[in-house]
């Protein structure tokens, strides 16, 4: 981060303007900090996708393999016949231009190509020029050139600078959705071994161990143990969470990260002491499992069969312990997956029971044929037949604004849940504005696997849309405290407030509600989950 | 695996039934009809007369606007006579002079007005015939 | 100066001169009045129905919608029934709001930087634009089969009305005319002038919209400056559509120019992003239901895939597993 520039240089230097030379007349320039590095081979090889090397997006020669043209014609093809969302999104297009400045990483960097309609184009004059009659005829007056090696590194560039939010798709007319187009180029771009290894690497680790990070099931167990001693101080109980427990009722998947660094492991933390109450109250039996121990799914940041591989993982272990349903945690893509794709690939799921809800008797109506629930739609339903008991004045040290997570807002529509179950954990909510939440809500900046290290500014500059509305609720109403419910939010937001708006912090839902939670036998907690001192909390104390 | 089957057969091919149907609804309509464009009919007396106040190209593209002009000229300023441009002086009357060869509103005007689809209000004020009327 | 607007601008004086020079001046007007209509209408119809064939022969594999609204989850928390259908009927609704009212567009919102802050405001003259474009298009496609239908039938003779209204000028004003006209031209303005969109627009772009724009402009000639009989016009059309062609002396070349640039966008339509027509109704992002955790979705050409076991992870790490206390399906 040493290079990045300040945030005021980065706004008096923000210019929305094109420049005057057309965009097809515009070489690609891969420039540092935007850009994440080429993927390990090692990673490519385990998972037995094409063309494994090693090459650097710097080098002139990226060691294409030779026949490259025809394998992505060949792939481009085979997709266009598989896909209708392709087909139409290639021909419809009228660039009324309402995309144009929708997208957070045109709003931060001003690079014209990462305007929806742009990014698009960059496929559709080569789709013109392959496969369209007048594309043939009228060539570049129709918007069509030849693929060339330039062309294929502007695809790269441009397709790894998108996060797939889908935002730029609630404005469009037609409802050309610019992440279908990111997941179908980047499809095309790994049948030439072009992933970035912050995708590639954790798709591989996910493979063989479960999780992204590559965790094995004994160090697995172990990190949640440590969580285990935290909670047994700060709480003063002992939860004994279980792994890969057959006849549980109920098997619990949530993205791996959230067990790895904060504050996301204050959201694993809060899980187990939500699934300790749960089980102490009501006799509801929760299990983890080590061998799916990753909801997130890199896998489609890669190919929709690499999705499916991955995803697998999820309905095999719910058959193989027998639970009745599957209860997901706080994560954006991953709900993406399991909403919109996961029965689709790996169903039909005869082998579960239709969801419902033993301790509120609630049928959750919407997840009966995919058996897996959200944790806000539980919580609220919880909540809501009041079957926690709270003290939400634990959390009155904060004052919260809600980040809806793309995925969940517009591949899903989860904005209720979350926040009902905020109100009822805290006292002090405040909304950003309404165009920059729900539906409209603005990308981290790092989603689709772009949450790398060495691409730092782009994901800062991506994030400004969002850090802005923060910064707003942030000096209106004192907000201080970032909730969402993404384990890529909990890992890129922190960057993003500690550069933007320093004063803010980032949280997971479950964490505000273990906060809240009065779990019996605890004792009195003077701490949150992180050991902070809860403002008043020790004098009121003292004073009794 | 260019496929040949259609995927959601049943809406596709409503739909493409919806916009055939749509665009061969003249077609349809008029199937079956001869509608030869109409001749305006002319009275004895207008063929006797020969002469409009203006040539027959003319009035077949201005005629309203020469009675709009006759309108507002008779009406605003009470001036009532028209010269046209050959010297000859006519009474810009709707009723007394058009009506008067004209005296067939039914085979000259409207014949083309209901082919052309435009309704004048003419005939709001000027009832058809007005002599008989009198 | 931009070479993508000025090639399109050309393509069209030399689309008016051809049918000037070919129908007016040659006396081709056969060819020009009947050869040329009824090949742009077959072009037009086959291309349109073929085209929305071809989408139709690529499956929509998942369920895709883009949700703009609250799901439908427990019943207690109300739910955005058109911006996030659950149903069928919603989703009927959410095609309708989009198809006739721009319901998307409507949305938009533009940004700008000031005192080191993003403001955001509200941007609905494209809205505004593109609604005025379409229904006064529409309005005067639909007032156009009076030359094609015999006898006129009422709702076409109450939509005149309708649009003159106003009972201003002679021959009355159609309102739909002027403002298709002058939509037509704010949004080719916008094209040129805003520098965002001049970077995003093609010829493609520029084309049709001049093309629309020089339509527009000859009809209300032929209606308001130098007119042109209409009855032959209207012999010629109705000739058209009853099969018994005619071709009658005296019609301007301005009716044969007007004429001949609407075959043009006929012809054009189904090659171009005009099809934008047909295919919203195939937009996989608005056309289905959110009900994808209820309801399965079927994908076609779904092939099994490489997948790591169970077995072969228990395989890889019994070992350890035993050692964590783990439970194990083999003995260890």
């Amino acid at each position: 981060m040493s290079e990045m520039p300040k945030p005021k240089e980065v706004l008096s230097g923000l210019d929305h303007r094109p420049p005057r030379k057309g965009w097809m007349d515009t070489p690609v320039d891969i420039r540092k900090g935007m850009y994440c590095y080429a993927a390990n081979p090692k990673s490519v090889e385990y998972l037995g996708l094409p063309h494994a090397r090693e090459w650097n997006p710097l080098d002139d020669d990226w060691k294409l393999p030779e026949n490259w043209q025809e394998i992505l014609h060949k792939g481009f093809k085979e997709r266009l016949d598989r896909f209708r969302s392709i087909k139409v999104f290639m021909d419809i297009c009228v660039r009324c231009g309402a995309c144009a400045d929708k997208c957070h990483f045109f709003i931060g960097t001003g690079d014209p190509k990462n305007m929806p309609v742009l990014r698009a184009e960059l496929l559709r004059s080569i789709y013109r020029n392959d496969f369209t009659l007048s594309g043939k005829i009228f060539g570049k007056l129709s918007g069509s050139r030849k693929m060339t090696v330039e062309v294929l590194k502007e695809w790269w560039y441009y397709l790894f600078q998108c996060s797939e939010c889908r935002r730029c798709s609630v404005f469009c007319p037609y409802g050309i959705d610019t992440a279908e187009i990111t997941i179908f180029g980047r499809e095309l771009l790994n049948l030439l071994g072009l992933n970035i290894d912050w995708i590639a690497t954790p798709v591989a680790n996910c493979y063989r161990t479960g999780n992204h990070l590559g965790i094995q099931p004994h160090a697995f167990k172990d990190m949640l143990d440590f969580f285990v001693e935290d909670l047994e101080e700060m709480v003063g109980v002992k939860v004994e969470p279980s792994f890969n427990k057959k006849g549980a009722d109920i098997l619990f998947i949530t993205p791996s990260g959230d067990v790895f660094a904060d504050p996301g492991t204050y959201t694993a933390m809060g899980y187990m002491l939500l699934f300790h109450y749960l089980k102490e109250r009501y006799g509801f039996d929760i299990t983890w499992s080590t061998y799916a121990s990753e909801g997130g799914n890199f896998g489609f940041f890669t190919s929709h069969e690499t999705m499916k591989r991955l995803n697998s993982k999820m309905y095999a272990e719910a058959k193989r312990l027998g639970v009745k349903w599957i209860l997901g945690g706080e994560c954006g893509h991953m709900w993406r997956v399991i909403h919109q794709y996961m029965e689709t690939m790996n169903g039909p799921t005869d082998f579960l029971e239709e969801p419902v809800n033993p301790i509120t008797g609630t049928k959750f109506e919407n997840a009966r044929s995919t058996k897996m629930v959200h944790i806000a739609e539980f919580l609220a339903d919880l909540i809501k037949h009041d079957k926690l008991e709270l003290d939400k004045s634990r959390n009155d040290h904060l004052k919260v604004t809600f980040h809806d997570s793309c995925n969940p807002a517009r591949g899903m529509g989860l904005f209720e849940e979350p926040r009902y179950v905020i109100r009822n954990v805290c006292n002090h909510f405040y909304d950003m504005p309404a165009n920059t939440i729900r539906e409209q809500t603005f990308c981290c900046g790092s989603g689709s696997g772009l949450n790398a290290g060495e691409d730092m500014e782009l994901r800062l500059t991506g994030a400004l849309p969002r850090a802005n509305a923060v910064k707003y609720v942030h000096e209106k109403f004192g907000v201080n405290m970032l909730a969402c419910v993404c384990a890529i939010d909990r890992a890129a937001l922190p960057t993003m407030t500690e550069y933007w708006v320093p004063e803010v912090d980032v949280t997971g839902l479950s964490e505000l509600v273990a906060n809240a939670l009065i779990v019996p036998g605890q004792h009195d907690r003077t701490t949150d989950l992180r050991g902070e001192d809860l403002p008043g909390r020790e004098e009121e104390e003292d004073g009794e | 695996m260019a496929s040949k089957i259609l995927f959601d057969k049943g809406k596709v091919i409503a739909g493409i039934v919806i916009f055939l149907a749509l665009l061969t609804f003249p077609f349809i309509y008029n199937l079956g009809k001869a509608a030869p464009a109409p001749e305006p009919e002319l009275t004895p007396k207008a063929k006797a007369a020969k002469v409009c106040v203006r040539d027959t190209e003319y009035m077949n593209k201005e005629h309203m606007q020469l009675l709009d002009v006759w309108r507002d000229t008779s009406v605003r300023e009470g001036k009532r006579i028209y010269v046209s441009p050959n010297g000859t002086a006519y009474e810009m009357s709707l009723s007394n002079t058009c009506l008067d060869c004209h005296s067939n509103k039914a085979e000259f005007c409207d014949r083309c007005h209901n082919y052309a689809s435009v309704d004048p209000y003419c005939w709001d004020c000027h009832i058809d015939n007005p002599k008989e009327a009198q | 100066m931009n070479v993508n607007y000025m090639f399109s601008l050309v393509a069209v004086l030399v689309l008016i001169l051809l049918a000037y020079a070919g129908a007016g001046a040659a006396g081709f007007t056969t060819f020009f009045g009947v050869f040329i209509p009824y090949l742009a209408l077959v072009i037009f119809i086959g291309g349109f129905v073929s085209r929305v064939m071809d989408w139709a022969r690529s499956p929509v594999p998942y369920r895709i919608p883009t949700t703009a609204g609250q799901q439908k989850t427990l019943p207690w928390i109300s739910y955005s029934y058109t911006d996030n259908p659950s149903s069928n009927a919603g989703v009927v609704l959410r095609m309708i709001l989009e198809v006739l009212l721009f319901r998307s567009l409507f949305r938009n919102t533009t940004v700008e930087v000031k005192d080191q802050k993003l403001i955001y405001r509200l941007e609905k003259w494209l809205w505004l634009f593109a609604l005025a474009f379409h229904y006064s298009f529409l309005t005067v496609v639909i007032r156009h089969l009076r030359f094609f239908l015999e006898p006129t039938p009422f709702f076409i003779v109450w939509l005149e009305k309708l649009d003159g209204f106003l009972q201003l000028g002679l021959p009355g004003i159609f309102l739909s005319g002027f403002v298709l006209l002058a939509a037509t031209l704010l949004l080719l303005a916008r094209r040129i002038f805003s520098p965002k969109m001049n970077y995003i627009s093609l010829a493609s772009d520029y084309f049709p919209l001049i093309l629309i724009i020089a339509i527009a402009a000859t009809g209300l000639l032929m209606r308001y400056v130098a007119k042109i009989d209409v009855t032959a016009a209207k012999e010629l059309t109705l000739g058209l559509a009853t099969f018994r062609l005619a071709v009658p002396e005296g019609i301007s070349g301005l009716f044969y120019i007007h004429l001949f640039l609407v075959c043009v966008l006929l012809i054009y339509f189904p090659f171009s992003k005009l099809m934008h027509l047909g295919g919203i109704f195939m937009s996989p992002t608005r056309n289905l239901a959110n009900n994808s955790r209820a309801v399965r979705h079927v994908n076609p050409w779904n092939y099994p895939v490489d997948v790591h076991t169970y077995e072969e992870y228990e395989d890889e790490f019994r070992e350890k597993m035993v050692e964590a206390g783990l439970p194990v399906e083999k003995g260890a």
